[in-house]
């Protein structure tokens, strides 16, 4: 896909070759993007496909390993978020990065407060041109003196906006703006895009939701894998069906591991070990139907905020069911306890694997042993021997590299720290397996190992539950698929009848359209 | 100077230590070999981690400095004695409090439970039922402080800060309703005896004894048992542990119970060493057993944590205290070479820290 070429004073900032490593992967390979003033950009992938890292690097919070960054026709390096601010970069990021405890005019100027002596805050000049920044955006019923934690996120929101516009600005990021806000809200936000755009700041807009940016997009660039896969596609014309293509387009890294003949009926066919009866989670999830047997993965596609994470997280007793329940063999689980959830043997490998999943601090032996220490123990006395060999046999299992109970678990890569999660499980003795974005993190290459490892632990006679936003993934893996969307199961199938359009048809719009 | 696997494996020294970080596959089959045997001696606990090395350097420099200034004074048996009787009390609330910051708590109220516990354990009333009474009391006093902590903490989801500082306030007011302000002396004999130089053994203060029973325990339980381990997931990453199915709260009540008893045999020794107690015992003693496991090495954010340098780090502070009152300089000079140290002591772990990241 060629880029449109643009008059060279319309040419606000280019981006070419960006790269960026992070200790174990490559977050952005070879990222192309250009910007034209008073457009409406819009940045589409996948989760995980590296649009994250580039606004960061856009914002001078990532430093970029390789690549031009181009700013009005001069070459540019972003040291410093402040660096950034000065050429006219602003960046909203999907977390609101506001000071609740401070007013809406203290956060607008925050770090750049008008003052008197270069020091004394001039606190009736920010409100008042608060005042008037916050009319300007259509919002004048914000009130520049109230505190920001006492006003809703869609204000808050907008306060963020002024904040950007606080500042010289020429180029605005949003990250997932419309995420948290209804579809009058929404509106709203589309008609202050439109006025900044007429006055000539341009606008990347990131989105999941292709609809708005049919509505407000002028061009789009779409990224996969950290690469740019197509740029200045016009946002109005392109076919859902193309966008949707080059978002998931398969790649010869996906390689997924045979399912093995499905047992539909008969003596062979297993008991389920899992049974999830009507679970719900008031303003998570819907009550929800689920079996699992032995040998099987079904996965659970959907996008972010449509309830997947929650449902696993509830499922092991993370987080408290509103309804329903979970039985493991027959036997109802204690609802709200993990504890219950490990002895009755599931395993869970979160979805931030750092935050919530390792102890960065230790070795791969203790982050392996983590949940059977009363194996290595008689009397609360542990036996360090048997548990590094216990703990060796179990990521040897899953070939972890470098075959090193002693490094640290911090060196790995995302692989092989997901390979020590899940040798945690495979150590305890677990036989429900939940997991949550495996290969979040985890470098494309790596991939198919991790695949082929979870499918024969499946083999081996686990049974898996498998949640990812990429639709390839659970797609190629699962056995059976539930496709989830605001909550709700909206399909399910085997995945043999599924394909990606389909699924991201179901997922973005909730019925199929083509 | 025993080193425990834990402390071998994390600080940066140790990455220049290690000869074999992350390898490729091919010489796979050689490293795991050189591993087998450095695990070997880490389980014979025979490595020396460099940041204690440079404890124990401060501490001989400390000793050479004495040696040469009070020659005849410092190096002799008696004052000898007298530097780790007084490095007891404090270092047995050390212990304790290495604890709680390695599972990413703090606590504050360490003084004032030794002061309620030591006044509690010798009121008049306790000590009728002699040597058994008084240790009995101080114990329980601490036990209990240690639970209400513990439970404020892990099952009221307080905040350590403030709930161990709301029993600060409340267990100096109520030790100081207990004494009304006045000396209480002990005037059981067989407790008295512990503090004279009769019941030395070997040389050693019974005091020094008890001090190296509850660092090797705590030495024990930390790097040995499933206990120390819970403790150190639980503040290296509490939301893992918990998904990693470690019951996170109760851990958190039992840290707070372990503290509380530290501060309670703590109490009974200061009674033997002072042979009364005083509401205005243990005072600054949270400061004071914070900055000894700090210098020591153990984190403040928690996930990592060595009785061994804390330990150091009192014996540091105990000995400076020493040597300048020997030189006859004033407290205060004693206050800004603390604070000296305790920064030094802290960029040079920022620094080693660091190193072992890149």
């Amino acid at each position: 896909m060629a880029p449109t070429p643009a008059p060279p004073e319309k040419l606000l900032l280019t981006m070419s070759g960006i790269t960026k490593l992070f200790p174990g992967v490559r977050a952005l390979d070879g990222v192309d993007l250009e910007v034209e003033a008073g457009e409406v950009h819009c940045l589409l992938g996948q989760n995980g496909a590296g649009k994250s890292t580039l606004i960061k690097v856009l914002a001078g919070a990532h430093q970029p390993d390789g690549g031009v960054i181009t700013w009005r026709g001069e070459a540019v390096t972003l040291k410093s978020p402040i660096a950034a601010m000065r050429l006219g970069i602003a960046t909203i990021y999907q977390e609101l990065d506001l000071v609740e405890g401070l007013t809406v005019a203290e956060n607008i100027f925050l770090g750049h407060e008008p003052t008197t002596a270069g020091f004394v805050v001039r606190g009736r000049e920010a409100r008042t041109r608060a005042t008037a920044l916050l009319k300007r955006l259509g919002h004048p019923e914000i009130q520049a003196h109230r505190p920001v934690g006492s006003l809703s996120a869609a204000q808050q929101q907008i306060v963020s906006m002024a904040r950007a516009l606080s500042h010289d600005v020429r180029l605005i990021v949003m990250d997932e703006p419309s995420a948290a806000l209804d579809p009058d809200e929404v509106d709203n936000l589309f008609r202050i895009v439109s006025t900044l755009t007429a006055d000539g700041v341009a606008v990347i807009y990131i989105s999941h939701r292709l609809e708005e940016i049919r509505r407000i997009g002028d061009r789009v660039t779409v990224i996969k894998d950290g690469r740019t896969v197509a740029v200045a596609l016009p946002a109005k014309e392109t076919p859902t069906r193309e966008v949707v293509a080059l978002m998931t387009g398969r790649n010869v890294e996906y390689v997924f591991p045979e399912r093995p003949a499905p047992v539909t009926a008969g003596a062979g066919r297993p008991e389920p070990v899992l049974k999830v009866e009507g679970l719900a989670r008031e303003g998570e999830f819907a009550p929800v139907d689920l079996e699992l047997r032995p040998g099987e993965i079904v996965g659970l596609a959907g996008l972010v905020g449509s309830g997947r994470s929650e449902i696993l997280e509830t499922i092991y007793g993370a987080r408290k069911a509103t309804a329903g329940r979970v039985l493991v063999d027959g036997t109802p689980l204690r609802p709200g306890s993990v504890r219950a959830a490990v002895r009755a043997g599931l395993g869970l490998a979160p979805e931030e694997r750092k935050a919530q999943g390792l102890l960065m601090l230790e070795s791969v032996t203790r982050n392996v042993s983590v949940s059977s220490l009363s194996r290595f123990s008689r009397g609360g006395w542990l036996d360090h021997g048997a548990e590094r060999t216990a703990a060796r046999e179990a990521t040897r299992e899953l070939s972890l590299r470098p075959d090193n109970p002693d490094a640290r678990i911090r060196t790995l890569s995302g692989g092989n720290q997901q390979k020590a999660v899940l040798a945690r499980w495979l150590l305890r003795g677990c036989r429900v397996l939940l997991l949550d974005e495996p290969t979040r993190g985890v470098d494309v290459g790596a991939r198919a190992e991790l695949y082929a490892v979870i499918r024969r632990l499946a083999d081996e006679g686990l049974a898996v539950l498998l949640v990812s936003s990429e639709v390839p993934e659970v797609l190629g893996l699962a056995d059976r698929v539930l496709v989830l969307r605001e909550g709700q199961v909206v399909h399910r199938a085997p995945a043999q009848e599924l394909d990606e359009h389909r699924v991201l048809d179901l997922v973005m719009e909730g019925s199929p359209t083509s | 100077m025993k080193q425990p696997a834990s402390e071998a494996q994390q600080g940066g020294p140790d990455a220049a230590a290690t000869p074999e970080p992350p390898t490729p596959p091919a010489t796979t089959h050689a490293s795991a070999k050189s591993t087998e045997e450095k695990g070997g001696w880490r389980a014979l606990g025979l490595r020396l981690d460099v940041r204690n090395l440079s404890l124990l350097g401060v501490l001989a420099a400390l000793i050479i400095v004495g040696g040469i200034t009070k020659p005849d004074q410092f190096l002799d048996t008696n004052n000898l004695q007298l530097v780790l009787t007084q490095a007891s009390v404090i270092g047995v609330v050390t212990v304790g409090m290495t604890f709680v910051i390695t599972s990413g708590g703090i606590d504050l109220s360490v003084g004032a439970i030794v002061a309620l516990a030591s006044v509690w354990a010798t009121t008049l009333a306790t000590q009728e039922y002699g040597f058994a009474g008084i240790l009995f009391t101080a114990v329980i006093v601490g036990l209990a402080c240690g639970l209400v902590n513990g439970l404020l903490i892990a099952y009221g989801g307080m905040v350590p800060f403030i709930a161990t500082l709301a029993m600060l306030a409340s267990a100096r007011g109520l030790a100081l309703q207990i004494t009304d302000g006045k000396t209480q002396i002990v005037t059981v004999n067989s407790v008295l005896d512990l503090g004279v130089r009769d019941s030395y053994i070997l040389g050693i203060p019974p005091l020094v004894l008890v001090f190296a029973a509850v660092t090797v325990i705590g030495w024990l339980i930390l790097n040995r048992t499933t206990f120390g381990r819970r403790t150190v997931a639980v503040g290296g990453n509490a939301e893992a542990a918990r998904l990693a199915g470690i019951d996170v709260r109760r851990q958190r009540l039992y840290l707070y119970l372990l503290s509380g008893l530290c501060c309670g045999i703590a109490a009974f020794l200061l009674i033997i060493l002072a042979g009364s107690g005083q509401n205005t015992n243990g005072n600054l003693y949270e400061l004071d057993a914070i900055a000894a496991a700090i210098i020591g090495g153990t984190l403040l954010s928690g996930g990592r944590g060595t009785i061994v340098g804390s330990v150091l780090g009192v014996l540091v502070f105990t000995t400076i205290t020493n040597i300048f009152a020997l030189n006859n300089l004033q407290s205060d000079v004693q206050q800004i070479a603390k604070g000296a140290i305790i920064v030094a002591a802290v960029l040079v772990q920022r620094r080693t820290v660091r190193n072992g990241e890149s």
